[in-house]
């Protein structure tokens, strides 16, 4: 009597457990979705400022459990979004991460030596230029990461605020109609 | 059932909802003309005037330009050239104050007028000549951007490819105070028309529809006697209501029609020039007149003359004011715009620009400031007045919690600005300055996922760029290795054969040789090999064999890489000489001091004992030797493509006591060859 159940329950144990072996190859998911998911809402900066290479290393890293707040570029809107996203508690981010403003870096032509060290540090590429040639920032591409700074051997390289236009003029709800004119 | 078009035959208007009915205060300057105001001192002229790309600046300082002649030049059709409104002098192309509410400074031309007021030569299209894309290229040419308040460029607007039914004019001038479009109707009807039957002709609409509040009779008097009996041309007599002008209101009111969300008027058939625009498509056609000036209504009661002017674009607003003369309180604001969507313009030297219809320099009295913001008691006034149908206090809400998911999911994007709801605000709150921050700052956000969109292709892009390449290099070492391997096994035979040779060489004219140890080492080369014969036509031959299989190897790799490298190969045997000669004199050096033999007279017998007994020594030398050479190659060969490559030839040359001995060997030779051909 006990053997038939067993034999019976072994028998359905080894049936399921084929299906599911079969499920598991046939309906694998390539990648983790979450790692795609927490890279989406990185700022894709490349900067490296979170100790890993580049935005999806992190974004890696968060999916296996390392800390939300390691990413100065992002600020606390990325922060926010990743709480919401891994389901834990919003952190402030790391002390010298805060208030951080846009930059773009600036390479002093005239001081550039043309060493190409910079071209090879930045993670977007967003440095040209040749050996023994002047190198320029192309600005527009430029994600501020603070990259190109460290390895210039003549320190010609400044990170910049990035200039406010009009364009990118948010209504600073404070000084609406408040500012009053003196005429002349 | 009647269609649509009969339905607007018939005189039907439709409604749109909310709205609300401030005070208009238009009597005063509506039955006033247009005046002219006078030439001001400098014009300031942004190079971008319209919402879209600036052109690039065809102007610099110094230059004298002709009135309407452009200043920039279009590269896009997302822009307009700006014009000369005047004839005189480029004072500069420089930084000045925008006529924006950050007042940020923009690149702007500056133009000191010269007072003659030269035209350049002017063209106007003849009737003849009209085809849409004539018409529509001389719109651009001419600058036109749309002159209601948003500035698109008129030419792209009309430039589309579906169907219009609907023309509509848009005279309703709803916001108070303003009355520019008044007044240009007054006096301009007819040229207005002829800017209408322009558009027609590019357009082909069934109808056209000109829409005019009810609070404007003269111009409304005006316009019906210069349309006449126009077939499919409807005058539409709209009630005043604030903001019966908005693009989408006045479609609704018009047709009964709704833009659909996220649309545009022409995906339902309709298209909306202002009276302003269809004027300066008139002039640009008919006289060409470019867009250089424009109508403002300068209003508020701290003007002594309240007035409608023709004012070139560029002028300051503080020498409208003066003109108009100004009288400020205390903490005057000047708003540019209406009262309802303009905004305070935080320095008085910003120029009016294509799309500034009025300045205003109210009275404390007459417009008081924005009292304290209280809080919301849900009184539902805004959501009433909404002429969008949206949601106020919760978009107010979501906007202070800087929510952008639920801002989309409440239509954010279908606000218009208009700024009822904040009229309306029992609580005085300033809704729509809320709506414009929370705008802002999701534009803001959009062009931020965009940036890091392109910032992640561009570093993906480099990470298969670096792959690639160190794929690349790994493959070359491959190469390059199997080769010194196949070099290596070959030179060690020829090392001992040459041993073999010199050794023979030796014993049959062992001569000796007084040499001072000074002595160039080529010049005693030279002398050893004519003195032996024999020794010297061997290492001849082993050299020239060696150095042509250098050159066969090294040519494979050079295939692969730059053609700077090629001068490699064809140095090669000259630097190996040099290499080798340096490394034979320090040798010698190094011997004649630690061994401190006292016999120097055979300088064959320092040169080979010293590689063969001494292998520490000649190493150290043949370092010194591939230093010298690198250092040699660099100065000779500027560019230093790859240092490997070269890195992995030199040594080749000085790389054990063995090849320092090869390589002497080569320099022998070479010597040699000098030699005989020298006779020769």
């Amino acid at each position: 009597m006990i053997t038939t159940a067993l034999l019976i329950l072994g028998a359905l144990a080894l049936v399921f457990g084929a299906i599911l072996g079969y499920a598991a190859i046939r309906f694998r998911v390539e990648s983790d979705p979450l790692v795609e998911q927490i890279d989406d809402l990185l700022p894709q900066t490349q900067c490296g400022q979170c100790g890993y290479p580049g935005c999806r290393p992190y974004a890696e890293a968060i999916a296996n459990g390392d800390d939300i707040n390691k990413c100065p570029p992002g600020g606390e809107a990325t922060v926010r979004k990743l709480a919401d996203l891994m389901g834990v508690e919003a952190k402030p981010l790391h002390e010298e991460a805060q208030n951080a403003v846009k930059k773009v870096a600036f390479i002093r032509e005239d001081e550039c030596i043309g060493c190409t060290k910079c071209i090879q540090a930045c993670p977007v590429d967003a440095i040209v230029g040749a050996t023994r040639q002047m190198h320029t920032v192309i600005a527009d591409e430029c994600t501020g990461c603070d990259l190109c700074v460290e390895p210039c051997p003549v320190d010609c390289i400044d990170m910049i605020p990035l200039p406010e236009t009009p364009e990118r003029w948010k209504w600073d709800f404070n000084s609406i109609p408040v500012r009053m004119i003196e005429a002349d | 059932m009647q269609s649509l078009l009969d339905k607007i035959a018939a005189g039907q208007l439709w409604s749109f909802p909310g709205g609300i009915h401030p005070p208009t205060r238009k009597a005063a300057l509506s039955k006033k003309g247009i005046d002219s105001l006078p030439l001001p001192d400098r014009l300031y002229l942004p190079l971008r005037q319209h919402i879209g790309v600036a052109g690039s600046c065809l102007v610099q300082k110094g230059d004298h330009v002709m009135k309407g002649q452009p200043l920039t030049q279009i590269d896009s059709s997302m822009s307009v050239p700006v014009h000369a409104p005047t004839s005189g002098l480029i004072l500069a192309v420089q930084e000045h104050t925008s006529p924006h509410p950050s007042a940020l400074p923009e690149l702007s031309i500056v133009l000191e007028p010269d007072g003659l007021d030269e035209w350049r030569e002017r063209s106007p299209l003849t009737p003849a000549e009209w085809t849409p894309a004539s018409l529509l290229e001389r719109i651009q040419q001419a600058g036109i951007a749309g002159m209601g308040g948003a500035g698109f460029p008129t030419s792209l607007k009309s430039a589309v490819q579906q169907p219009v039914e609907f023309l509509i004019i848009n005279g309703v001038e709803c916001e108070p105070y303003i009355s520019a479009d008044d007044a240009l109707m007054q006096e301009q009807a007819e040229t207005i028309v002829q800017g209408i039957e322009i558009l027609q002709h590019i357009l082909a609409p069934k109808a056209v529809l000109i829409a005019i509040e009810d609070d404007k009779p003269q111009a409304i008097q005006a316009m019906q006697h210069a349309i006449g009996g126009r077939d499919n041309w409807f005058l539409r007599v709209v009630p005043t209501k604030y903001p019966s002008g908005g693009e989408k209101q006045l479609i609704q009111l018009l047709t009964g029609q709704e833009v659909p969300n996220g649309r545009r008027p022409i995906d339902i058939g309709c298209m909306m020039f202002n009276v302003g625009t269809c004027f300066a498509i008139a002039q640009a056609v008919l006289d060409d007149i470019p867009l250089i000036a424009r109508v403002v209504t300068c209003a508020g009661d701290t003007l002594q003359q309240p007035r409608n002017l023709w004012v070139p674009l560029g002028t300051p607003v503080s020498d409208l004011l003066h003109f108009c003369g100004f009288q400020p309180e205390r903490k005057q604001r000047v708003i540019m715009g209406g009262p309802m969507m303009g905004f305070a313009l935080p320095d008085l030297s910003a120029p009016v620009i294509k799309t500034s219809n009025c300045i205003l320099a109210p009275s404390r009295n007459e417009l008081p400031a924005a009292g304290e913001e209280m809080a919301c008691i849900r009184c539902t006034a805004c959501a009433e007045a909404c002429p969008a149908s949206l949601l106020p206090q919760q978009l107010l809400w979501f906007s202070k919690a800087k929510d952008s998911e639920k801002l989309d999911e409440y239509n954010l994007a279908d606000c218009i600005e208009c700024g009822a709801c904040a009229y309306v605000c029992p609580s005085e709150i300033p809704l729509v300055q809320y709506y414009r921050v929370a705008k802002a700052e999701i534009r803001e956000q959009q062009r931020e996922a965009l940036k890091a969109e392109q910032a992640k292709a561009r570093f993906e892009a480099r990470k298969i760029r670096l792959e690639t390449e160190k794929l690349e290099r790994q493959r070359r070492n491959e190469q390059l290795a199997a080769e010194r391997a196949a070099k290596q096994g070959q030179t060690d035979d020829q090392a001992v054969t040459a041993a073999l040779a010199r050794a023979k060489a030796q014993q049959a004219s062992p001569e000796p040789q007084a040499e001072p140890a000074t002595t160039a080492a080529p010049a005693k080369t030279t002398q050893a090999a004519s003195q032996d014969p024999r020794k010297a036509a061997i290492a001849a031959a082993l050299a020239r064999a060696k150095a042509k299989k250098q050159t066969d190897a090294t040519a494979e790799t050079v295939a692969s890489s730059d053609s700077n490298e090629t001068a490699a190969p064809a140095q090669d045997p000259r630097k190996a000489a040099i290499a080798a000669a340096v490394a034979r004199a320090q040798a010698k050096k190094q011997a004649d001091t630690a061994a401190d033999t006292t016999d120097s007279d055979s300088n064959e017998q320092v040169e080979t004992p010293a590689v063969v007994e001494d292998p520490r020594k000649a190493a150290i030398a043949a370092a010194v030797a591939r230093a010298k050479a690198k250092k040699q190659t660099e100065a000779a060969a500027d560019t230093a493509a790859s240092d490997s490559n070269e890195q992995a030839e030199t040594p080749a040359a000085a790389e054990d006591p063995r090849k320092a001995a090869i390589a002497a060997a080569i320099a022998r030779a070479k010597a040699k060859k000098r030699k005989e051909t020298d006779p020769q």
